[in-house]
């Protein structure tokens, strides 16, 4: 199975175009995307009340199937979750019944025993998301939450949705990622999102050594030097240096790295003076990102765990609603018969 | 029938029938709530006819409805606005037409998420009956029989008026 293949557009999206389920962003439009941003602004309001729910999950169960650690994105998955008043379990898969030999069909064979409508799924390899949304029962919501080097594509619909919040549009920017590209899903959501709602240039700055062979193609121009790379920007999105994924000497040192790609006041004073300053999270200080920088009035880091949670609920409460439309539909048709 | 609805008559009879609500229950600061669209639109209206101090507030129900396990979410969603706590709060809650009831029991779900107001006086210019819940408004402008094929809007926001719509069948 290849994670890019046409299918997924099928797969995730019913016949009328309503989200299904939630895999990539390959293959959703600019009107889908922006529908996702607009949702989400509409529960970022939610999130100001007095009581910050609303009834739209309320019977159903969400499982956050996580067979790779998180904190931050399994935190606000679960927080999202609970806020659109879904019942939630939340299942580390890396230490439980898998590490004792359970494939994961068996896993989840037992998991939609036990009734559940969405898995929100993170796994370390490429595809797995799509691997379960191709198996699952029709009805049942399959999010994902980060897959191997794929994609990440809440994360880069949050950083949208931050962008949009502090730019107002998306025609005429320039914004670049800079960092670890190569281990980075979020990077390839990001440049896919970013050309489809019409940024004017998505740069990607990094040594060779932490560039995928492919990433033109993905639609974005490569510089090497940060110092050229930080001209113009609207916007700076730093990605974390993902030691444990490095095999091999792909970097000198990180005091080197942070020499060159990291983002210090400095560098940052090249760039617009209206620039934003992005971040996914964790931070490593002092290796790819300066504390003065990360902490700075440019800074926008904070507002992305924010909106992080808002994105979320939009994305289970449209791929519920699709599910549930579509069975409505299937309904319909089996009474006419 | 457009032209049977004459709209400076029906925002008068609007106007005086929350006004004698409100002395009646002495009420003196109510918070004026529209539902969106057209709700929003007579919230303006009567913000202006009651004299009232305060911004009106605007509410989205699209989170509250009760056929999202039908149709899903409403895909122009837009935030709600409340530029106050309905916290012991006398509220008027306003919309354009009144049927089944069921976008007022959203709304009303909706006003407690952002604090428990003291009362609610609920206020429609059209009532056309054909109730699903028990709800029923405190004033309204004109009560309308509709056949089973026709159904109304109300167009705006200036001017303001009724439009009848001739569903498929």
């Amino acid at each position: 199975m290849t994670v890019n293949d046409p299918s997924s557009t099928s797969l995730q999206l019913t016949d009328d175009g309503q989200l299904r389920h939630f895999l990539t962003l390959d293959g959703l439009n600019r009107a889908l995307l922006t529908e996702i941003l607009d949702t989400a602004d509409s529960f970022i309001e939610v999130g100001e009340r007095s009581i910050k729910k609303v009834p739209l999950l309320r019977g159903r169960t969400v499982v956050n199937l996580f067979f790779e650690s998180s904190t931050r994105t399994r935190s606000t998955f679960e927080l999202a979750a609970k806020r659109l008043s879904a019942d939630v379990l939340n299942l580390d898969i890396s230490t439980s019944a898998t590490s004792k030999g359970e494939s994961l069909s068996d896993t989840l064979l037992n998991l939609e025993a036990m009734a559940s409508d969405m898995f929100v799924v993170r796994h370390s390899q490429s595809g797995a998301p799509h691997f379960i949304a191709e198996s699952v029962t029709p009805g049942v919501a399959i999010i994902n939450a980060g897959d191997g080097r794929h994609a990440h594509p809440t994360q880069a619909m949050l950083d949208m949705l931050t962008i949009r919040q502090h730019k107002g549009r998306f025609e005429g920017l320039k914004v670049a990622i800079v960092g670890d590209v190569l281990h980075s899903r979020v990077a390839r959501s990001q440049i896919r999102a970013l050309n489809e709602l019409g940024a004017a240039e998505v740069r990607v700055i990094a040594p060779a050594t932490l560039l995928p062979r492919d990433v033109e193609s993905l639609g974005c121009s490569i510089e090497y030097d940060m110092v050229r790379g930080m001209k113009n920007l609207d916007v700076v999105i730093m990605l974390r240096l993902q030691k444990e994924r490095m095999e091999g000497a792909l970097l000198p040192s990180e005091r080197e790295f942070y020499r060159l790609y990291g983002l210090s006041r400095e560098k940052l004073a090249l760039a617009d003076a209206e620039c934003i300053v992005m971040h996914p999270g964790p931070i490593n200080r002092g290796v790819e990102i300066e504390s003065a920088v990360a902490d700075g009035p440019q800074s926008v880091i904070l507002n992305q765990v924010t909106n992080g949670i808002a994105i979320r609920m939009a994305v289970m409460s449209m791929a519920m609603g699709g599910q549930m439309a579509e069975r409505t539909r299937r309904q319909a048709g089996r009474a006419r018969v | 029938m457009t032209a049977l609805l004459d709209m400076d008559r029906l925002l008068d009879d609007l106007e005086a029938g929350l006004r004698r609500i409100l002395e009646e229950r002495g009420v003196t600061a109510p918070a004026l709530i529209g539902i969106r669209t057209g709700g929003v639109w007579l919230a303006d209206v009567m913000s202006k006819r009651l004299a009232l101090k305060e911004p009106w507030g605007e509410l989205d129900i699209s989170f509250y409805r009760d056929d999202f396990s039908r149709i899903g979410l409403n895909p122009k969603v837009k935030p709600s606005s409340l530029p106050f706590s309905t916290e012991d709060r006398d509220i008027i809650l306003i919309d354009d037409v009144i049927m089944s009831g069921r976008t007022i029991r959203a709304a009303m779900n909706e006003i407690f998420d952002y604090g428990r107001p003291a009362s609610i006086i609920l206020a429609t210019l059209v009532d056309l009956g054909a109730r699903e819940l028990p709800v029923q408004p405190d004033v309204t402008g004109q009560v309308l029989a509709l056949e089973s094929h026709q159904r109304v809007k109300l167009r705006g926001p200036d001017p303001l008026y009724i439009e009848l719509q001739e569903t498929g069948r």
